[in-house]
């Protein structure tokens, strides 16, 4: 791992007391997730694209990690290939040490678009896990009420999700994972579509979640404050392969609120992440040249606007 | 923003009353045209009906003959210093005025028929009724299914769509002589060429719909534990269900286009018949009664099956101002 030469002890590695006994707990747990040396090849007709190059990763139970890096980089494909929606070219996933094959209800996954069933109402929605794993209609419809609860919308147990705003259907598609009790809980960008305020409200709600129930999180974002405010782990990706480029330890402590967006271990959390993922000597991507626009003037050489 | 500045802005909504003002016209706009070319003398009227022959030995009271032919005949009068005949503007006897076609829709409903083997009007419709109704069960039973599993399973679709594309381009009607052969010259033919012509586009159209279906939604439904079967009838046909209807709307619109051609194979029966029986006699009002009636009833149940569909599918936002 290259290293910053001009800055000696980059403080993102420092941990408080604290942070540093919760990483030891975290490391006591068992292994929920394994990925070792996974690759992932497309053969498409402009020939092959290798999205995910040797990817080795663990999380242990209740662990709560993000994923970031710059578009295109494979995240997506990393979390449908967990989720067992995408097949592998090489290497392992292994869930509770045994081999992923295929999707299943040990996996949740929350999507970026809207994937609620919009013919179900938003307690149906959250029942069809339950019946679809051969739970009977009272259970099944008891299950749901409580996750619904849960997320706060008991209220709109029969509304339509074309009724919902974005926020509100996110939290009945965590909902609908969650009812199966998932072992893993897969989220690719879930935020990514809703306004800067509902997103916040949106974290401040998920980690709520994740400290009352037993699930372990993987979270794909590409919003820096997003990763460090929720996660215990950042993996970082880099593109063309997508290749694991770091695993960083975020060093805020928990609990976390957004007063911590300013102090000085998410700053240079966010410095350390900038700098991977957006690196100092900007070496112009392939995307870059091709999107890069020709600046005519259209209007009066005398009509500035600076 | 003037008034019809905004009428014609680009993709505007209508209000509910405009849409209804607007929609109302789009009626009015072709009554008011036949209204004008049947009731203002100089628009259009070719013909000049005979009110009085004067000397011309072959004109009687009543008769059409050309405005040409009347003009040369009223010169031919004047010049041999007889009678002139009299004559009013007419159009030509395929062509009837609203008022006459309005009367032969009630004389249809409410008096015997003139000759003694033509059916009533409703009883002509309700066999064309029957024919199209079983014409269009038969093709769904097979083609829906079909459709959908072409849709859901690529090797299914495969194995039967080029096949289906190209039968397709086949005329219905073309397979008429056979379908007598086969079935004999009853109903039988007519569902038939009905099938025929609604089966192929019915498995095309329903694949793509089922093709269109969100793949994140049946992602979604595999990450929730649903696997096999259960994806098909849980996930794949419910979701579809509001664009299926759609389709099925529109293809039972096309299987009244099929219907005319269907009663003529065969014995003519239904509409078709008594639409041939009544321009053989002349009635072209019940000619035109018996059109519109085709018109009223096909538009009328789609307008129906669509407030039905409005209902059934509360969730389907596509068809809000459908
Ligand atoms: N089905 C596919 N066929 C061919 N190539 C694909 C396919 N899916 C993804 N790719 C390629 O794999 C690479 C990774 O894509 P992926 O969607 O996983 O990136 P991402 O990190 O999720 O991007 P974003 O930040 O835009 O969501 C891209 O180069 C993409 O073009
Ligand atoms: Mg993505």
């Amino acid at each position: 791992m290259s290293m910053n030469p001009d800055r000696l002890a980059p403080s993102y590695l420092e941990q408080s007391e604290a942070v540093r006994a919760r990483f030891e707990r975290i490391r006591q747990r068992e292994v929920i997730l394994e990925v070792r040396n996974l690759g992932k090849r497309f053969s498409s007709a402009q020939g092959e694209v290798e999205a995910l190059r040797d990817i080795s990763f663990q999380i242990r139970r209740r662990e709560f990690v993000c994923v970031i890096g710059p578009s295109g980089c494979g995240k997506s494909t990393l979390i449908r290939t967990l989720a067992g929606l995408e097949s592998h070219s090489s290497g392992e996933v292994l869930l509770d040490n045994r081999p992923v094959d295929g999707p299943g209800s040990d996996r949740g996954m929350v999507f970026q678009g809207y994937s609620l069933f919009p013919w179900l109402t938003v307690k149906k929605n959250v029942m069809f896990g339950p019946e679809m794993n051969g739970r009977g209609g009272d259970e099944a419809e008891q299950d749901a009420l409580t996750w619904l609860d849960l997320v706060g919308l008991s209220k709109f147990a029969n509304a339509y999700p074309h009724q919902l705003s974005g926020g509100m259907r996110q939290r009945v598609a965590i909902a609908r994972a969650l009812v199966n009790q998932p072992r893993i809980l897969l989220m690719d960008e879930p935020f990514g579509a809703l306004d800067a305020q509902t997103r916040s409200k949106m974290q401040s709600h998920l980690l709520d979640i994740w400290k009352n129930i037993d699930i372990t999180v993987l979270f794909i974002t590409h919003d820096l404050d997003e990763a460090i405010f929720l996660a215990d782990r950042i993996l970082v990706l880099k593109a063309h392969p997508g290749e694991v480029q770091e695993l960083i330890e975020v060093p805020v402590p928990r609990p976390r609120s957004p007063g911590q967006f300013s102090s000085a271990e998410f700053l240079a959390t966010k410095a350390r992440l900038e700098e991977l993922i957006h690196p100092p000597m900007p070496t112009e991507s392939e995307e870059d040249q091709v999107v890069k626009p020709r600046m005519i003037r259209f209007t009066d050489v005398d009509d500035n606007v600076e | 923003m003037g008034t019809i500045a905004k009428w014609f802005a680009a993709r505007a909504r209508l209000g509910a009353q405009q849409r209804t003002i607007l929609g109302l016209g789009s009626f009015l706009l072709p009554l008011l045209v036949w209204c004008m070319v049947s009731y203002v003398p100089f628009v259009w009227h070719p013909k000049v009906v005979v009110e009085s022959p004067g000397g011309v030995d072959y004109f009687q009271v009543g008769m059409l003959v050309d405005k040409a032919v009347f003009k040369d005949e009223v010169a031919n009068m004047r010049a041999a210093n007889l009678l002139l005949p009299q004559g009013k503007p007419a159009n030509p006897i395929y062509l009837p005025a609203p008022h006459e076609v309005a009367r032969a829709f009630y004389t249809a409903f409410t008096a015997k028929p003139e000759q003694k083997d033509l059916p009533w009007l409703h009883q002509s419709l309700w066999h064309s009724i029957q024919v199209i109704f079983w014409g269009f069960v038969i093709s769904s039973v097979f083609g829906v299914p079909l459709g959908i599993l072409s849709g859901t399973y690529a090797a299914l679709g495969r194995l039967n769509e080029p096949f289906v594309e190209f039968f397709r381009y086949l005329p219905a009607p073309a397979f008429g002589a056979l379908a007598v052969a086969i079935l004999g010259i009853y109903d039988g033919p007519k569902i038939a060429i009905i099938v025929i012509g609604t089966f192929f586009q019915q498995v095309l159209i329903i694949a793509n719909t089922t093709r269109k279906l969100d793949a994140t939604i049946l992602e979604a439904a595999m990450t929730l534990g649903t696997r096999g079967l259960k994806l098909l009838t849980r996930v794949v046909v419910p979701a579809i269900l509001p664009d299926l209807y759609r389709d099925q709307r529109i293809l039972l619109g096309w299987a009244w286009t099929y219907l005319i051609v269907a009663e003529l194979i065969g014995t003519s029966t239904g509409i078709t018949w008594f639409i041939t029986q009544q321009a053989r006699y002349q009635h072209f009002d019940n000619v035109y009664a018996a059109i519109m009636i085709i018109g009223i009833i096909g538009f009328g149940s789609d307008l129906l099956l669509g407030r039905l569909g409005r209902r059934l599918f509360p969730w389907d936002r596509s068809q809000d101002h459908g």
